[in-house]
């Protein structure tokens, strides 16, 4: 068995001041022919163990790259890193040769995928595939690995584990599916894992029973999860704290609570009203107007502005820093108190 | 080629009492078969029943199931188990060694079908029943080796350019259109010419330098359409390194194309060698080829037509046969033909 990783990586525990893990003023740009696209301009966020961070935001806002970047899994080219950290436990991720990181990844850090379908391997079966981290990471024999993958789909508690785990993928349901990835994920009890938009291939009910398994694991184990989404009533529940991404940069960072009771930006306000609910049955469901820029030619300022109903005159040519609210909250809009006032009453 | 020739005696012209009707049984013995079994097959249909097994069904498995059902893959699998067998052992198809000069009589050149001469003989004397059995070695050791040797060298640089990509990509994607613009004929013919000597591992060098790239290609697209696919990022974000990653889990998922095309070239490989044979290039006498007989005959074909008749059958059954299995392969590999 061999396990470079914790030569490489600060051992377990003894934190101190540095979270579990963070990210630094992250920027990952990809040239493509139509010009460099910025998909990621200056992300920060921490994240501490046993905790949920929801990223949060439409499509193109940058969320599932930074994830990527994390996993170092991007495609270099086309993509690049042109400045930040992704400090895990204190060592930057970025700075460590790619044989290092393959040892962190699945081990210490890992990631389930939005379609379970397409995420796993259609020619093995799921038993293999579970079995296969033990076998390559913990050196297991073929027997040991089966027996582990059985355990391991008997807690992500898909019925009949010891009879299905001779399937193949393309035989489970959905949510079967996304159980045995995140049985996959888990194998090696990950200390971060990051679940990119893990239930949005599934219905209502599937998705409630995927966020209460996620949650289970997580108090289990005590491990951070970041869980990538642009569905605010899946978040609710279970994350800790909320970063709002819009066109590369987190725009609203805040606990769950404050951010669904008093959003201090723009964005933010508009997803949130966005929500269908009960007690507004009848009238017209309201709608951020337009549509998001595109990368390859960002508005200047604000790049929310041409979609804000705050806007001012500045938005249009200052870029707004992350103004502090408080020492847990962020907002990136010159009229955060305006947008805080607007939704006091 | 004396490797090939069977032990025991030979027989010059003492069969004169072989039954007439055991004629008809060895020749009908390649194409009967699969002509009788195919109104007992109960339907051409693939309709699956459901929970038609306990065992989970994975593609090949699944592939499996449905070429077991397949006339056209039991026809050609039957054709080819005979002619297998007729390239493995050809003494059990005939006492008479056409690698033994002491059989062919020139005295008897081009004879009419006799029962000592099933079909015949050609222009040296020599008994062309004999010569068509033990020309289906050739033909198979050539078509066999030809497609072993690209599938293993096209499908394996297709897979390093394809994952690569970049520069390995354009180096080898760039050779080979080299490869490509040449006419396959033509090259064939001037690498034959470099060698003195003409026999199937000649024949087979040609045709796999011209052939590669086609593989090469097939497995290329296969190997970009994989690479791109969710499960491969999964694997990658759980820890899986480039290599496990390349044969574990892109090479299962874009090597049926491969199969399916080196299935089908198999037969082709076979024509172009009794082409390259006919033109005098490749495989030379004494050796026995199909093309090289048809070659032979074809001066004489008014007077005796046995002796090029009788090989270009057999050839043409021969390539007709490994088409027909790559057919019902790739119709059970693609899904899409379903």
């Amino acid at each position: 068995m061999k396990n470079t990783a914790t030569d490489v990586l600060p051992a377990e525990g003894g934190l101190g001041n540095e979270p579990l893990l963070a990210v630094d003023d992250l920027h990952v740009e990809f040239v493509t022919r139509g010009g460099l696209v910025k998909a990621v301009n200056g992300v920060s966020y921490t994240l501490q163990p046993g905790e949920t961070l929801a990223v949060l935001g439409e499509s193109g806002s940058g969320k599932s790259v930074t994830a990527q970047a994390i996993m170092g899994i991007l495609d270099m080219p086309p993509a690049r890193i042109p400045k930040g950290e992704i400090r895990f436990r204190g060592t930057d991720l970025l700075k460590l040769p790619e044989d290092a990181k393959t040892q962190i990844r699945g081990q210490r850090i890992a990631m389930i995928f939005q379609d379970a379908l397409s995420a796993l391997n259609p020619v093995f079966t799921v038993g293999w595939q579970i079995g296969e981290m033990f076998r390559v990471h913990r050196g297991m024999s073929k027997r040991d690995a089966e027996k582990k993958a059985v355990e391991l789909m008997d807690r992500v508690r898909i019925p009949a584990a010891k009879a299905r785990v001779h399937d193949y993928p393309h035989q489970f349901s959905g949510g079967m599916r996304q159980r045995i990835m995140i049985a996959m994920s888990i194998a090696l009890d990950p200390e971060v894992l990051i679940a990119d938009e893990p239930t949005t291939a599934l219905d209502v009910t599937v998705q409630a029973q995927i966020m209460e398994l996620l949650a289970e694991l997580q108090r289990e184990s005590n491990m951070g999860l970041i869980l990538i989404t642009h569905d605010l009533g899946v978040v609710a529940d279970v994350a800790d704290k909320i970063a709002v991404m819009y066109a590369g940069r987190i725009v609203e960072n805040a606990p769950v609570f404050d951010i669904y009771r008093h959003p201090a930006h723009p964005y933010s306000k508009g997803l949130l009203e966005s929500i269908p609910r009960v007690d507004l049955k009848g009238q017209e469901l309201y709608a951020i107007k337009g549509l998001p820029p595109n990368l390859l030619n960002m508005p200047t300022g604000c790049a929310f502005h041409p979609r804000c109903p705050y806007r001012q005159d500045n938005c249009v040519t200052d870029v707004p820093e992350l103004y502090e609210i408080s020492p847990v909250r962020n907002s990136a809009c010159h009229y955060w108190r305006e947008v805080l006032d607007g939704t006091d009453g | 080629m004396s490797d090939i020739r069977p032990v025991g005696p030979a027989h010059p012209e003492t069969e004169q009492d072989a039954p007439a009707d055991a004629q008809v049984t060895a020749v009908g013995v390649p194409e009967a078969p699969p002509l009788q079994e195919r109104p007992e097959q109960p339907d051409a249909v693939p309709v699956k029943p459901k929970g038609r097994r306990d065992k989970p069904a994975s593609l090949w498995s699944d592939a499996w199931y449905d070429l077991r059902r397949r006339p056209l893959f039991l026809g050609a699998s039957v054709l080819i188990a005979v002619l297998l067998v007729m390239a493995i052992f050809p003494q059990l198809f005939t006492s008479i060694d056409p690698y033994d000069a002491k059989t062919c009589v020139l005295a008897n050149a081009r004879q009419d079908i006799s029962a000592a001469h099933w079909f015949g003989t050609d222009n040296q004397g020599c008994d062309v029943y004999a010569r068509t059995i033990y020309g289906a070695r050739n033909s198979i050791v050539v078509g066999v080796s030809t497609t072993v040797v690209t599938a293993l060298v096209g499908g394996l640089l297709g897979l390093i350019a394809g994952f690569r990509s970049g520069a390995t990509d354009t180096l080898l994607s760039r050779t080979t259109e080299i490869f490509f613009a040449i006419p396959p004929i033509l090259g064939a013919l001037l690498i034959l010419a470099m060698f003195r000597t003409g026999n199937v591992w000649t024949v087979m060098l040609a045709l796999a330098v011209l052939a590669w790239p086609m593989t090469f290609r097939i497995m290329r697209a296969a190997v970009i359409t994989a690479k791109n696919q969710d499960y491969v990022m999964a694997a990658r974000a759980l820890g899986a390194g480039p290599w496990r990653i390349m044969f574990r889990h892109i090479l299962p998922n874009s090597i049926a194309p491969v199969i399916v095309v080196a299935t089908i070239n198999l037969g082709s490989f076979i024509a172009a060698e009794a082409a390259l044979s006919f033109l005098g290039v490749g495989i030379r006498s004494p050796d026995i080829s199909w093309g090289l007989m048809i070659a032979e005959a074809r001066d004489r074909f008014l007077e005796a037509w046995e002796p090029l008749l009788f090989p270009a059958f057999m050839l043409s059954l021969t390539v007709l046969a490994f088409i027909m299995l790559g057919d019902a392969v790739r119709d059970a590999l693609d899904p899409k033909l379903r």
